[in-house]
């Protein structure tokens, strides 16, 4: 079960959808935010802060969300991992907005050498806490009919990484999930798109060697890491009214690496 | 974000380009305008910085653009729809036209600006392809040539700036209800609505809002990608 942190006073009259499709407007929305503490799903909170939604952070460890309690509706320390507690997150049907940055970088090593436990427990996080946190909000985002998902994917999803098998499984996973769902939701005005950063400054690259990193960056032509900030303004496209259009997307971010 | 930023719009007079002019200006930008029939446009003369009536093909006749070298930001929308045929049934004259409007139409518009912009350190370069361009449409073969090959030329290009701070990047949308496509054979239009997840046509203003943040400071780590607007056709 997760712990959950001040929740505020809702006072925002919820959108009604009364808005023409496209006509852009700039409601507030509830956003649910997994991976929060750290990196990618840090930027992410600051991003939707800044446009006005009311923000819940997910994470297995608060991280730098704790001093920043105020301004969330809520805080939730909980393993994505696990169905159970991502249904218990107290007004999870009534998220309009879903980003799912929540991942581990699992084993590194030769495929023959992975253990199956860290094999196991990279798909689980990276796979199937996707799903169940998809699993707990596309229902109601339905409903409403209106909704916007956005899954962390990476290049390595798509190239498939030397040395890190399970992360690149996971992640092609990911980009696959998104387009399935997203086909199956094409009609309901909830949007299912995926987001392919290449190596990103953040937290998950904490155990790579000097040589790991500069190997990662000599395949990116614009010869520098993206910081987190920059997906998040991306991911802040997704999750707007801007966004109408494009589902099933796997929008990569790679400063030129991607190659399709 | 954009504001004061100077603008090119080619296929300005109609369809996605026109929404382009509409988003862009009111981003805050000083948008030129290019089209074949700048008549088009004519209601418009006050907004915008500029109107020019160009064959982007006419590659002269680019370069001869008034403050050509000046642009910020470079939105390529002219884009011919060409011959509704079999492949192998298309006319030697509509294929090379195709090809020369999609294609070297594109290049004939970066060669003119890009140097601009690299001496500048800031750039923004968004080329119109298509679905089209990635999957192949039958019946489409020079329209779906001439996309791919945008998709290529804007990754090519792209790489090669990659550390200049101009982005280019492409995108591919699915069929959009635009004047171009009002000329599609209706079973061929059929046939790419039925490919649509969403079950609709996309709007101009919609592609127009894709194009708005590709040229914005916010997108900043993205160049030679090729965004898909697809309603959820795009398999790749």
């Amino acid at each position: 079960m997760g712990r959950h942190v001040s929740p505020r006073e809702r006072t925002e009259p919820f959108c009604s959808g009364l808005q023409a499709w496209w006509e852009p407007v700039s409601a507030a929305r509830t956003a649910l935010v997994t991976g929060a503490g750290s990196g990618i799903g840090y930027a992410c909170v600051d991003r939707l802060l800044a446009g006005g939604h009311r923000v819940v952070g997910v994470d297995l460890r608060a991280g730098r969300l704790e001093g920043r309690a105020a301004e969330l509706e809520a805080i939730v320390e909980i393993d994505v991992a696990d169905a159970g507690a991502v249904n218990a997150i107290e007004g999870i049907d009534e998220v309009d907005i879903v980003v799912q940055c929540a991942a581990i970088a699992g084993p590194v090593g030769p495929l023959t050498e992975t253990p199956p436990d860290a094999w196991d427990r990279a798909m689980a996080v990276n796979v199937s806490g996707v799903v169940n946190v998809m699993r707990a909000t596309l229902g109601g985002m339905v409903e409403r009919g209106w909704g916007r998902v956005v899954n962390i994917a990476s290049i390595a999803g798509k190239e498939g990484n030397a040395h890190q098998s399970a992360y690149s499984a996971s992640k092609g996973a990911v980009i696959a999930l998104t387009k399935s769902v997203a086909k199956e939701l094409a009609t309901t005005g909830v949007l299912v798109n995926a987001v392919a950063p290449t190596i990103t400054n953040t937290p998950l690259l904490g155990p790579a060697t000097q040589e790991m990193l500069d190997f990662m960056v000599s395949r990116v032509p614009m010869g520098r890491m993206c910081e987190p900030e920059e997906v998040a303004a991306l991911v802040g496209w997704l999750c707007s009214e801007e966004c109408s259009f494009s589902t099933g997307a796997c929008y990569d971010i790679t400063g030129g690496r991607a190659t399709y | 974000m954009t504001a004061g930023r100077r603008a090119l719009v080619t296929g300005a007079g109609s369809g996605i380009g026109a929404a382009c002019v509409d988003r862009l200006l009111s981003d805050g930008c000083r948008v030129a305008a290019v089209d074949l029939h700048a008549g088009d446009m004519a209601d418009r003369a006050g907004e915008l910085e500029a109107i020019h009536e160009v064959d982007v093909t006419d590659a002269a006749a680019v370069r001869a653009i008034d403050g050509i070298d000046e642009v910020d930001i470079v939105v390529q929308s002219a884009g011919v729809v060409g011959p509704n045929v079999p492949l192998l049934e298309t006319p030697a004259d509509e294929w090379e036209r195709t090809l020369r409007v999609n294609v070297t139409g594109i290049f004939n518009v970066m060669q003119a600006t890009v140097g601009g912009m690299v001496e500048r350190g800031w750039g923004r370069v968004v080329n119109i392809a298509s679905i089209a361009g990635k999957e192949g449409n039958p019946n489409l073969g020079a329209y779906s040539t001439s996309k791919g090959a945008v998709i290529a030329m804007t990754k090519s290009l792209a790489k090669e700036l990659a550390t200049t701070g101009v982005l280019v990047n492409s995108i591919a949308p699915a069929v959009i209800a635009t004047p171009m496509n009002l000329a599609t054979a209706p079973e061929v239009l059929d046939y790419m609505l039925s490919k649509i997840p969403m079950g609709r046509l996309g709007q101009p203003e919609e592609v127009a809002a894709l194009v708005s943040w590709l040229s914005s400071e916010d997108c900043s780590f993205s160049t030679g990608a090729c965004y898909d607007i697809s309603g959820g056709r795009a398999t790749y």
